[in-house]
């Protein structure tokens, strides 16, 4: 694996294409569009204010540029690089603003949750939608694009609007069971939503596609509830993270709890790895600090880590909450399926050093990593079972079954790695600090061990058996 | 008592009645003989009494009566003192058995209520222990419900934040709309939404945008109930699937169990066995017809209870085996039981130290392995790295030693080829001094007289030319002769060497470095083309050729 050169962004904004073929980032205004092997500017296009929101139409041929200061959202064509469309909302102001699955709709929520707008890019329609719900996540697609639901909240109760993609037609509009609804997300099949109360009530709803309420789940009364949810990609199972830091399995077909995963701070299980970090500073001798070997090698300060497994049972540390504060830093709070459905990989916020990992097979914990400083940014590999890490730090981290590696940012000045997220073909990984972008290209799968690693580690049972 | 009292009374009275029968008795113990000796032994029985004796007065040999009757009164007044003694006595026994009665009594009653006090007691003591129980569950209860209590605290509180906290949102909120609200009023040029766009995209598939009808409502809502229903086909399939999966597992197992269950094996009470042997073989027939009603409630039933019967039978078959195995482990002899167990446990033991071994060496490598991918400063192992780097020059050492040789034994092959190409030169630039100086002979001779001694001259100079070149030539071959015969003998000794051969042919200066030798070399390059006549130059290449 290489590490590219370095180049600019702001707020966070960099892409990949659905299809994979380039990279979008933005700097300031400007939209620069590189391809993704060669790393070339392919393109360069300039807003008319400081870019908040980029998103790539699911086709690959359109970048839509929202400025929310101004109310804007531009949209910018690939093929036409003359091509320009802009939308001013004009005094109602701009929240969010994002594509619609056939990328020929534009749909902008205006401030205040007062109504969503949809502009088409192929005809003169506009259309609005009433009374959308301000809330953590109130519009989702179908993984087709066929379907948009929406949750809207009219004299204080809960409603939730199917729209048919095609033509804005509004199939189904009925009323949700929740108290505040904080949350709802279609099934990877698309025949199923799932729909969740805010914190206060721990009440979780599936829905069918027309409608009917299929099932109701609630693990407990009165203590904060539902955190953070997510459908396993084969629709089998649907975890529910929680704030008494438990995840509960559902399965599909009598939306029953089938397990629920703890998170104790001492582990004892004895079929999981805990994989801690560990850091080594390079000893320094006095005669070494020259200004010349300081400015030049600045791996002098860059510390080199690598996993060690430590023996069970394993302590895990918990940073305690603060009690009278709202949405205490407790319970689970990101999920993830891996793309095969077997593994999972949750995050607890009070030991937010550790990441969990779960084998959807056995139901069981199957590895602990603890890191140096708090877990900020995990996804997985949308091809391999592959998790990739990191924690604000110049590091990132790689577990696969086979083991878990730390790979330093070769970078000069240092490069602190505040997100990352995967190429569609799973193949690279994009790193993306504060104001900077880098990727990490041909991560190969079957080998953990290249000539950059720091540190290789095998998974206990493997060596011994 | 009163028997005894009678028996005191009857004793008395037989003691009373005694001087009654006594008479006789007296009068046998006292006779006209006897007198004295009676009376000595009465002295004798009243002194031991402590009475005066009775004197015997000896007058008419007989008793004075004075004395006799003051001893009887004496005796009497004892035996009254010894009455009253008596009766006393009784009295007191009868007081006192009185007395023993009276406390044997009370005795009992204050046994009785003693054990009646002690019951009570350990009534109050169980009492008291059920109630400090019932404390104790108490506090427990009150723990808990203060627990609960601090818990619903806790949540009321965090809840109470959570609303807070969202009400202050709103109500952020609230103000920022209300603000806007006041600016759009103030504001009078509105900013009409709009969008520009250059040109209109095609849609994403191609297709022309329809019209909303009711038929395209209806499309809509076709389209979602078949998306429904395919899901619900395709899961029903795979559930399906599974269920035939698990069915034909199930009807394995059963297979199996039958089979294990079969009577191969001896077994003392076998007609059970048998028994369940023929009943699972007219089930086997079932399996034929369950795979028929698949869906049939009934089949599944009959299914599982068959399995669960096997399961049974299973069951109780290994443990009656266990307990067999158990007996003919017991009857075994001793020393058998513990050889064998001692070969397992040593067997164990050996394989514990093997697998002991294997971790280390793997732990071993493990760290060298780590070891060698950080930086390795020991000297022993920067040395055996260092001997792996130089493994690979040497293998490229030998590479080039063998393109070396090769190169050799091409360069000696090329010498050979060489050194017999200057063999034939020789032998044709033999030749052709000869030609020459048969030529310049020729000349020579038909030359004129006065040319002729020009021609002599030359001719003397062709001669001595013509000589030297044949002395010259005739030294030539036995040089190249000699040369020719010394490269063979070199070939077998060794080649001549490349300087050697340029000498030879003239190629190279001598390197005895004259200069002259050099332009003489020269000079008679070109004298040997030109013919010169200069005995020098001549005398020069003798010379030039004399040590050679």
């Amino acid at each position: 694996m290489n590490f590219s050169e370095v180049f600019k962004q702001s707020n966070q904004l960099c892409k990949v294409s659905p299809d994979g073929k380039y990279l979008a980032t933005c700097v300031q205004y400007r939209l620069v569009v590189r391809d993704f092997n060669s790393l070339q500017i392919a393109h360069l296009y300039t807003c008319l204010d400081p870019v908040m929101h980029m998103e790539w139409s699911s086709d690959s041929l359109f970048i839509l540029c929202a400025m929310y200061k101004r109310g804007l959202v531009q949209v910018w064509s690939l093929e036409q690089p003359d091509w320009h469309c802009k939308i001013d909302e004009g005094s109602i102001g701009l929240v969010s603003s994002r594509w619609s699955p056939d990328g020929r709709h534009v749909l902008n929520t205006t401030e205040f949750n007062l109504r969503v707008t949809v502009w088409s890019l192929c005809t003169k329609a506009v259309s609005y939608i009433k009374y959308p719900k301000a809330c953590q996540k109130g519009v989702d697609f179908t993984a087709d694009g066929r379907y948009m639901a929406l949750a809207e909240r009219r004299e204080c109760k809960d409603y939730i609007s199917v729209f048919v993609c095609d033509d804005w037609h509004l199939l189904r509009h009925f009323e949700s069971e929740t108290q505040d609804l904080a949350g709802l997300e279609w099934s990877p099949n698309c025949c199923v939503l799932a729909v969740w109360d805010n914190c206060l009530e721990y009440k979780l709803l599936l829905y069918s596609l027309d409608g009917r309420l299929l099932s109701s789940y609630s693990a407990y009364e009165w203590s904060l509830g539902i955190k953070s949810v997510a459908w396993s990609p084969s629709s089998q199972f649907l975890a529910v993270g929680s704030y008494d830091e438990k995840v509960r399995i559902l399965n599909h077909i009598t939306w029953k709890k089938i397990t629920e995963f703890e998170h104790p701070a001492t582990i004892i299980n004895t079929k999981a790895v805990v994989f801690k970090e560990v850091e080594k500073r390079p000893v320094v001798g006095s005669e070494d600090l020259s200004i010349h070997q300081l400015t030049v090698d600045n791996s002098l300060f860059s510390t080199q880590s690598k996993y060690e497994i430590t023996q069970l049972p394993a302590q895990v540390p918990v940073i305690k909450p603060d009690p009278d504060r709202a949405n205490p830093k407790i319970g689970i709070s990101a999920l993830a399926f891996s793309a095969d459905n077997r593994f999972l990989a949750t995050k607890n916020d009070n030991m937010p050093q550790s990441l969990w990992v779960w084998d959807m097979q056995r139901l069981s914990l199957l590895a602990v990593l603890e890191q140096t400083a708090p877990v900020r940014c995990f996804v997985w590999d949308p091809r391999r079972p592959r998790l990739a890490l990191c924690t604000g730090n110049t590091k990132v981290y790689l577990w696969s079954p086979a083991g878990c590696v730390s790979v330093n940012v070769p970078v000069e000045g240092s490069f602190q790695v505040l997100s990352l997220f995967w190429h569609c073909s799973g193949s690279s990984l994009v790193l993306l600090s504060k104001e900077h972008i880098c990727l990490l290209k041909y991560i190969l799968y079957n080998v953990s061990l290249s000539c950059h690693l720091i540190g290789i580690l095998f998974r206990r049972h493997a060596v011994f058996l | 008592m009163s028997p005894s009292r009678q028996n005191l009374h009857h004793s008395l009275h037989s003691t009373m009645a005694l001087p009654k029968t006594s008479y006789s008795v007296l009068s046998a113990f006292c006779t006209e003989e006897n007198i004295s000796q009676c009376i000595a032994y009465i002295n004798q029985e009243v002194c031991s009494l402590g009475l005066t004796g009775v004197s015997l007065e000896s007058k008419s040999g007989s008793l004075s009566a004075v004395p006799v009757l003051n001893l009887l009164y004496e005796v009497l007044q004892l035996q009254r003192r010894a009455q009253r003694a008596l009766h006393e006595l009784e009295t007191q026994q009868l007081k006192n058995g009185s007395d023993l009665e009276h406390l044997q009594h009370s005795n009992c009653r204050l046994k009785d209520q003693l054990e009646h006090t002690r019951r009570d007691n350990s009534g109050l003591h169980e009492g008291e222990r059920q109630l400090q129980l019932k404390i104790k569950t108490l506090q427990n209860w009150l723990k808990s419900e203060k627990e609960e209590v601090q818990k619903l605290q806790s949540i009321i509180s965090s809840r109470a934040t959570q609303y807070n906290h969202d009400t202050k949102r709103k109500e952020r909120e609230c103000t920022k709309l209300k603000e806007r609200l006041n600016q759009l009023l103030m504001d009078k040029r509105d900013k009409k939404l709009s969008i520009e766009i250059s040109n209109h995209v095609g849609r994403s598939d191609g297709k022309r945008g329809l019209w909303k009808t009711g038929k395209m409502e209806a499309r809509h809502e076709g389209e979602m109930y078949k998306a429904l229903l395919s899901d619900y086909e395709t899961r029903q399939r795979s559930l399906m699937m599974e269920n035939s999966e698990l069915k034909k597992v199930l009807q394995h197992m059963k297979k199996d169990m039958i089979t294990i269950l079969s009577p191969k094996k001896p077994e003392p009470a076998n007609d059970s066995l048998e028994q369940a042997v023929s009943e699972c073989e007219e089930e086997i027939g079932d399996p034929s017809r369950e795979t028929l009603e698949q869906s049939c409630e009934q089949a599944r039933e009959q299914l599982t209870n068959s399995i669960r019967l096997q399961w049974r039978k299973l069951k109780s078959h290994m443990e009656r085996l266990d307990s067999q195995a158990s007996l003919v482990a017991s009857q075994e002899r001793e020393g058998e039981e513990m050889m064998s167990r001692k070969e397992h446990e040593e067997e164990m033991q050996r394989m514990r130290m093997e697998l002991q071994q294997c971790k280390e060496f793997i732990h071993m490598q493990q760290q060298l392995l780590q070891q060698q991918l950080s930086s390795p400063c020991d000297e022993e192992t920067a040395a055996l790295l260092n001997d792996c780097y130089t493994l690979e020059e040497k293998e490229r050492l030998k590479e080039e030693w063998r393109l070396f040789n090769e190169q050799k034994r091409n360069f000696e092959r090329e010498r050979k080829n060489f050194t017999e190409a200057a063999i034939r030169l020789g032998h044709e630039r033999k030749a052709f001094e000869e030609d020459r100086a048969a030529w310049l002979k020729t000349q020579f001779l038909n030359m004129t007289p006065f040319v002729d001694r020009k021609r002599s001259a030359l001719s003397d100079s062709a001669l001595s030319v013509g000589t030297e070149p044949e002395a010259k030539l005739q030294s030539t071959p036995p040089l190249v002769t000699k040369s020719l015969f010394s490269t063979p003998k070199a070939a077998s000794v060794k080649m001549p060497s490349t300087a050697d051969l340029y000498r030879t042919l003239h190629l190279i200066p001598d390197s005895r470095g004259h200069g002259k030798c050099q332009s003489g070399e020269m000079s008679t390059k070109s004298r040997l083309r030109n013919c010169s006549t200069d005995c020098s130059v001549l005398s020069f290449v003798r010379d030039e050729n004399s040590p050679i």
